[in-house]
C-alpha cells in the first residue's frame, strides 16, 4: 500500500472518530490532538480502528511515535510491510 | 393493569416526546425490555419498562410531547385477562371553539396536548399542531436543559468544594504494565481507575452516594456512577454505568467504552439516564487543572478529576463538589482522601 492509499485510510478512520473533521482540514506534519477535538478514549478507539484495518499492533509505548498524521502514515506503512 | 408513564430521566426534564413505540398490543413484555424511544432535550432514549406484563393498550401517539408522569400505555398483569368491552375512548376536555377549530382543521382533538386547566385543548393547542413545526435548535435545547438543572443546582444546594492532588505514580505503572500484555481493543484507561476508586469510596462514606428528595437524604444501597460526557455537536450528558463498585476493571472499561459511544450516538437507556447517585466528571484532557463542579440534582456530590502532570511526578488533582445538607467539608475531605489511597493500591480495584 503506497503512502497516499494508508494516509487516505488513516483520514477515514479520523473522520469515523471525529464526523465534523472535514477533508483537508488536518494538517499533516502539526499534532492530531491539537487540531482535532479527540479525548483518551476517542484515540483509544482511532488506534482500535488501525489495528483492526491495517491489522498492526500498536504497543502502548509507540504511542508517542503518533503524534502526526505524517507520523501515523509512516509508522503503519512500515509496520504493515 | 399495569400503567406505564413516562419516567423522568433527569432533574431537566419535565415532557418528553414520544417518538416511536416498539411494542405493540398483544406483545408480551418482560423487565429491562426496551419499549419506546422519546426524545428529551438532551437525548432520544430508549424506554425500558419495569415489569412483566401484556401490551394492551397504546396511548400516545408518537410525534405527541406529553408531561412527565402521564400513562402512555396499558398492560395486563400476568394471568389478567382483557376486559370485555375496550373502555370508552377518553373524551379530551376542550373548549368549543377549539372543538370548532380542529374540526375546520380536520385534527383529532382527543390526540392532541392540552395547555389548558385540567390539560383542557384551547384554540392555541389547536392551531400550535396544524402549523408545522419549527426546526429545533438541539443546541439551544440542551443548554437550556443544562441551564435549568444546573440553576436547580444552585439555587437549592449549598455547595463545598475541597480538592487534593493525588499521586499517580502506582496506578500509572500498574497501568502501563497491565496495557502492556492486553492487546489494543483490550486495553484500560486511567478513567476506569477514578471511577472504580470512587465507587468504592463511596461505599465507606455512604452521604457522598444518594439522593435529596423531599427535605431528606435517601442513601443509595448501590453506587452508580454519572459519567460525564462531551458530545461533539456541543453540550453534556451524565448517563449511569450500575453497581459500579461491584464491577471489575476491564468489564468497566467495556461498559464505559460502550456509554460513550451510545451517548454519542443517540441511543442511552432511561435507567441510564434517571439514577445516577453520583457523578465523575473528568476535564483532565483539555489540559484543566482543577475542576469546581455543579452537582447534578438530586444527586449530593460530584467528583472531578483534572489533567494529569507528570513532573515533578505523576499527580492528579481530584476535587469534591458535595451538599452540606447532608455532609460537611470533614467528611468530604475524609471521601477524597480515601479515593486518594484506593488509588494507591490499583491491583485491589
Amino acid at each position: 500500500m503506497n503512502q497516499d492509499e494508508v494516509r487516505k485510510q488513516v483520514l477515514a478512520e479520523l473522520m469515523r472518530i471525529a464526523p465534523e473533521l472535514e477533508e483537508g482540514e488536518v494538517v499533516p506534519g502539526k499534532l492530531l490532538r491539537e487540531q482535532v477535538d479527540l479525548d483518551s478514549m476517542d484515540w483509544l478507539n482511532f488506534l482500535v480502528a488501525l489495528h483492526e484495518r491495517f491489522k498492526v499492533e500498536i504497543p502502548e509505548a509507540d504511542y508517542a511515535k503518533l503524534g502526526t498524521l505524517d507520523q501515523v502514515t509512516a509508522y503503519l506503512q512500515a509496520k504493515a510491510r | 393493569m399495569i400503567e406505564f408513564k413516562l419516567p423522568s430521566l433527569g432533574a431537566d426534564m419535565d415532557e418528553g416526546k414520544l417518538l416511536q413505540w416498539k411494542v405493540k398490543p398483544g406483545d408480551k413484555v418482560k423487565r429491562g425490555d426496551l419499549v419506546a424511544v422519546v426524545e428529551t432535550p438532551k437525548a432520544a432514549v430508549d424506554i425500558e419498562i419495569w415489569q412483566d406484563g401484556v401490551v394492551h393498550e397504546l396511548i400516545t401517539q408518537p410525534g405527541t410531547t406529553i408531561p412527565v408522569g402521564m400513562v402512555m400505555a396499558r398492560l395486563l398483569e400476568s394471568g389478567e385477562s382483557a376486559p370485555a368491552a375496550a373502555p370508552a375512548p377518553e373524551r379530551r376536555p376542550a373548549s368549543p371553539a377549539a372543538r370548532k377549530r380542529a374540526r375546520e382543521l380536520d385534527l383529532d382533538i382527543d390526540k392532541l396536548a392540552g395547555t389548558g386547566p385540567h390539560g383542557a385543548v384551547t384554540v392555541e393547542d389547536v392551531d400550535k399542531a396544524a402549523k408545522p413545526a419549527a426546526p429545533v435548535d438541539r443546541n439551544a435545547e440542551m443548554r437550556k436543559a443544562i441551564a435549568a438543572a444546573m440553576s436547580r443546582s444552585k439555587r437549592e444546594i449549598p455547595h463545598y468544594y475541597l480538592s487534593e492532588t493525588v499521586s499517580l505514580e502506582r496506578a500509572a505503572a500498574w497501568l502501563e504494565a497491565e496495557n502492556a500484555r492486553r492487546p489494543l481493543p483490550e486495553r484500560m484507561l486511567m478513567a476506569v481507575l477514578y471511577l472504580k476508586a470512587v465507587a468504592l469510596a463511596c461505599k465507606a462514606y455512604p452521604d457522598m452516594n444518594g439522593h435529596y428528595v423531599d427535605n431528606a437524604f435517601r442513601p443509595a444501597s448501590s453506587v452508580h456512577v454519572g459519567v460525564a460526557i462531551s458530545l461533539r455537536q456541543g453540550g453534556l450528558i451524565a448517563p449511569a454505568i450500575h453497581e459500579v463498585e461491584k464491577l471489575p476493571l476491564p468489564e468497566l472499561m467495556k461498559q464505559l467504552a460502550d456509554l460513550v459511544k451510545r451517548a454519542r450516538a443517540g441511543s442511552l437507556r432511561s435507567s441510564e439516564m434517571s439514577d445516577p447517585t453520583i457523578t465523575v466528571t473528568n476535564l483532565g484532557e483539555g489540559g484543566v487543572q482543577t475542576v469546581f463542579g455543579i452537582i447534578y440534582p438530586p444527586q449530593v456530590a460530584l467528583v472531578g478529576f483534572g489533567s494529569v502532570s507528570r513532573a515533578p511526578a505523576t499527580t492528579v488533582v481530584a476535587s469534591l463538589a458535595a451538599d452540606h445538607r447532608v455532609s460537611d467539608g470533614h467528611r468530604g475531605a475524609l471521601f477524597l482522601a480515601e479515593i486518594a489511597k484506593l488509588l494507591q493500591q490499583p491491583e485491589t480495584l
